[in-house]
């Protein structure tokens, strides 16, 4: 056992309510810039849809994520390692821009240089690409907002897969959800794999998969290799670049920028500690409906003593154990089983979580499709939107989701029974299969949802990985060249670098 | 003349080659990268793109093979005769199909709206100068027909050998004799080997064949910095 471990996000769909603040102060902090026009590490899709990029899901068309081969191996869709190599050149399976969306702006200055004119001046739009006027702007990074468009286009989404689409089309006034996607940060990357230079790797200490800028050529294997399309090539600088989950917030114990802006307060921020020697085991299960359970068994218990013993063995600390110990997504992915992967099939092991959202099903119930197994809207009897969120987080499998959408709904009949009627309803628990304390608990999270509760992110130990005594004579007021150290070990000039000491006066083990 | 053209520059290029790509990968590696436009239009990109890079391949590899074998050795295998044969039919035929490729390429950059203004001017010089260098080594192509004898391969052999050998000297004196077209072709080819650092060629040095030898995942422990 090799314990390693992770910072990981749950996302309470439920609460969502589709305000695009994530999306937009992570674009305002990381992506407001030439190149990355185009590009959102957080996006917002209204479902059901196609999503951003065009058909994501869609891996036959894009062949990210993983493929177990017959001899139960794992192999990156667009191939193995020779196929890859032999694809360099072009790679077939690359969107265009287009297939996001090409990027725009409009003519503001003519509203103010337009000669005197029977009509109002119009700002018309122009490419950020090319530079040229656009006719017309075709997409957008959120087209479908709130089922925009028709619905022929919008039912080509992948997770209508067996289910009937005219039978949904009923549906379409109370089955509508948000869903926020960024990068999962997952156990085992497709982008990481499908690097030729191997630019993309795992953070050992808080799992955050990052790209070196400094080491990536522009392959943009990577690109292809996720199957969530959360790798996006830098057109300025020929580089890809991902969602970076704020590392440097992270590493001081601050939530994510798309956490800690979300108004609806649904995301949740938790370390977990996982198995890293189950993952290639894990991720080659033999049946996609398994992952989801066989991903549950990876995460390991903080509060068992042999674990804990473990993980200070694998060099983990204290302060890490403890977070893992109050993680929410532990309680709302491991304990209470509400929060699930998105597209386990994808073989990646994703990290970012989902709470299915109650609100398609409390509406249908509403609206009188849906009938009800006591107080408790019954759930199973929604066939369609129920297939259709087991088609986004379990692979089609049906008992989890409808195992959460049930603890849910048992939850907010306790609270309203105890709070409005003063009386403590435990069968309704009973039937959901949850005890008096996980339902308050559960209450504490997902309706209070204090800051506290949400994010229990451990600060970074820099001073054991970074030697201090000579970064207190690195960059700040410095000499020549000093700032800019390069990245090899070896200086073309046979200078040294400022942070670094020839003499070591210190031990750093 | 002579001497400096092939005695002097072709150290000139290699040195500028070497020194500037270290203090590129040194100083500014962030700059270190193919420089890929295929996400802005992939139309006829894979075929382009494909067509130049095998055709450049074989060409270069061909070069490096042909002109640095010693005769001793290669005659174990062939006549110079039919070596000169090998290499005009099977230099010219991805010749031809780089050429094809380029020159999609390079209508490429300078037609598509997106490819035009986004990528440099420097960019398209470099193609432009590897389309010249392309149309000479194919024009050498057609004056190595009017000696079908090899002894004008012999002579650029010679040189090439004398060169990375450290003998500049003979290295001038012995490509003196060939025709204006091959002095050409040599003098550009080495213009691009100086340019090597200072434009997006420097990606041919990072071809990822050790991917081949990898694990799929990469995991970093933050490292101390000494």
């Amino acid at each position: 056992m090799k314990i390693r471990s992770q910072i990981g996000m749950v996302l309470n769909l439920d609460k969502c309510i589709g305000c695009h603040t994530c999306s937009v102060t992570c674009k305002n902090v990381w992506t407001s810039r030439e190149g990355m026009e185009y590009a959102w590490f957080n996006n917002v899709e209204t479902k059901p849809g196609v999503g951003y990029p065009n058909e994501w899901e869609n891996q036959k068309k894009w062949k990210g994520g993983w493929e177990r081969k017959s001899d139960g191996t794992l192999q990156p869709r667009i191939g193995g390692k020779l196929k890859v190599l032999g694809n360099i050149f072009a790679n077939p399976d690359l969107p265009q821009i287009d297939d996001y969306y090409e990027p725009f702006t409009f003519d503001y200055q003519n509203l103010h240089t337009a000669p005197d004119s029977k009509h109002q001046p119009t700002a018309r739009p122009r490419s950020l690409i090319s530079g040229e006027r656009m006719q017309k702007i075709e997409t957008g990074p959120n087209w479908e907002e709130i089922l925009g468009g028709e619905f022929s286009k919008r039912s080509k989404d992948q997770n209508f897969e067996n289910v009937q689409k005219d039978i949904y089309g009923q549906f379409e006034n109370t089955f509508m959800m948000y869903l926020p996607r960024l990068c999962e940060h997952c156990l085992n990357p497709t982008c990481a794999a499908a690097c030729p230079s191997g630019a993309i790797y795992k953070r050992e200490e808080d799992g955050i998969v990052l790209i070196d800028q400094d080491k990536c050529r522009g392959w943009r294997m990577c690109i292809s290799g996720c199957p969530y399309k959360k790798i996006y090539y830098n057109w300025k600088s020929g580089k890809s670049e991902k969602c970076i989950l704020c590392y440097p917030r992270i590493e001081a114990g601050l939530p994510t920028v798309c956490s800690e802006t979300c108004v609806g307060r649904i995301r949740y921020l938790g370390v977990l500690l996982y198995d890293a020697d189950r993952i290639k085991e894990v991720a080659a299960s033999g049946s996609e409906q398994d992952l989801y359970e066989k991903q549950l068994e990876i995460f390991l218990d903080p509060f068992d003593d042999r674990i804990i013993a473990q993980a200070k063995k694998d060099g983990i600390p204290d302060s890490v154990i403890t977070a893992a110990q109050q993680s929410p997504v532990y309680k709302m992915a491991v304990d209470w089983k509400l929060a699930l992967p998105l597209h386990p099939e994808y073989r990646t092991l994703p990290m970012v979580w989902y709470v299915p959202p109650l609100s398609p099903i409390q509406s249908a119930h509403e609206a009188g499709h849906i009938g009800s197994s006591g107080v408790i809207p019954d759930v199973k009897s929604l066939r369609i939107p129920v297939k259709y969120l087991a088609n986004l987080l379990t692979a089609g499998d049906e008992r989890p989701v409808v195992r959460a959408l049930e603890r849910m709904l048992a939850m907010r009949a306790y609270m309203r029974a105890s709070q409005v009627e003063g009386v403590k309803d435990l069968a309704v628990l009973e039937q959901a299969g949850l005890s008096e304390s996980q339902a308050l608990e559960m209450y504490r999270y997902l309706a209070i949802a204090n800051y506290e509760d949400r994010f229990v992110i451990p600060t970074s130990h820099r001073e054991e990985a970074l030697a201090a005594f000579p970064e207190r004579g690195g960059c700040g007021f410095t000499f020549g060249n000093g700032c800019s150290d390069g990245n090899s070990e070896v200086n073309m000039f046979g200078g040294r670098k400022t942070n670094s000491a020839i003499i070591k006066t210190w031990n750093m083990e | 003349m002579n001497t400096f053209f092939f005695g002097i520059y072709p150290y000139i290029a290699i040195a500028v080659c070497l020194i500037g790509c270290w203090a590129r990968f040194d100083r500014d590696q962030y700059t270190w990268k193919a420089g890929s436009s295929q996400l802005l239009r992939t139309r006829n990109f894979r075929i382009a793109s494909n067509l130049f890079h095998v055709g450049i391949l074989f060409i270069l590899a061909g070069h490096f093979v042909g002109l640095l074998t010693p005769a001793s050795i290669y005659h174990h295998v062939i006549s110079t005769e039919a070596k000169q044969l090998l290499a005009m039919v099977s230099g010219g035929f991805f010749g031809l199909v780089c050429l094809a490729g380029l020159c999609m390429l390079i209508l490429r950059r300078m037609q598509d709206p997106r490819i035009r203004n986004t990528g440099s001017k420097g960019d398209l010089t470099l193609l432009l100068l590897l389309l010249a260098q392309l149309l000479l080594g194919l024009g050498t192509i057609v004056a190595s027909t009017q000696h079908l004898d090899g002894s004008v391969m012999v002579m650029l052999a010679d040189w090439a050998q004398y060169i990375v050998t450290l003998q500049g000297g003979a290295a001038a004196s012995a490509i003196e004799p060939v025709g204006f077209i091959y002095k050409l072709h040599v003098v550009l080819g080495m213009t691009l080997i100086l340019l090597v650092p200072f434009t997006r060629l420097v990606h041919v040095i990072s071809a990822p064949v050790w991917y081949l030898g990898r694990r799929y995942q990469v995991v970093r422990q933050k490292t101390a910095q000494r």
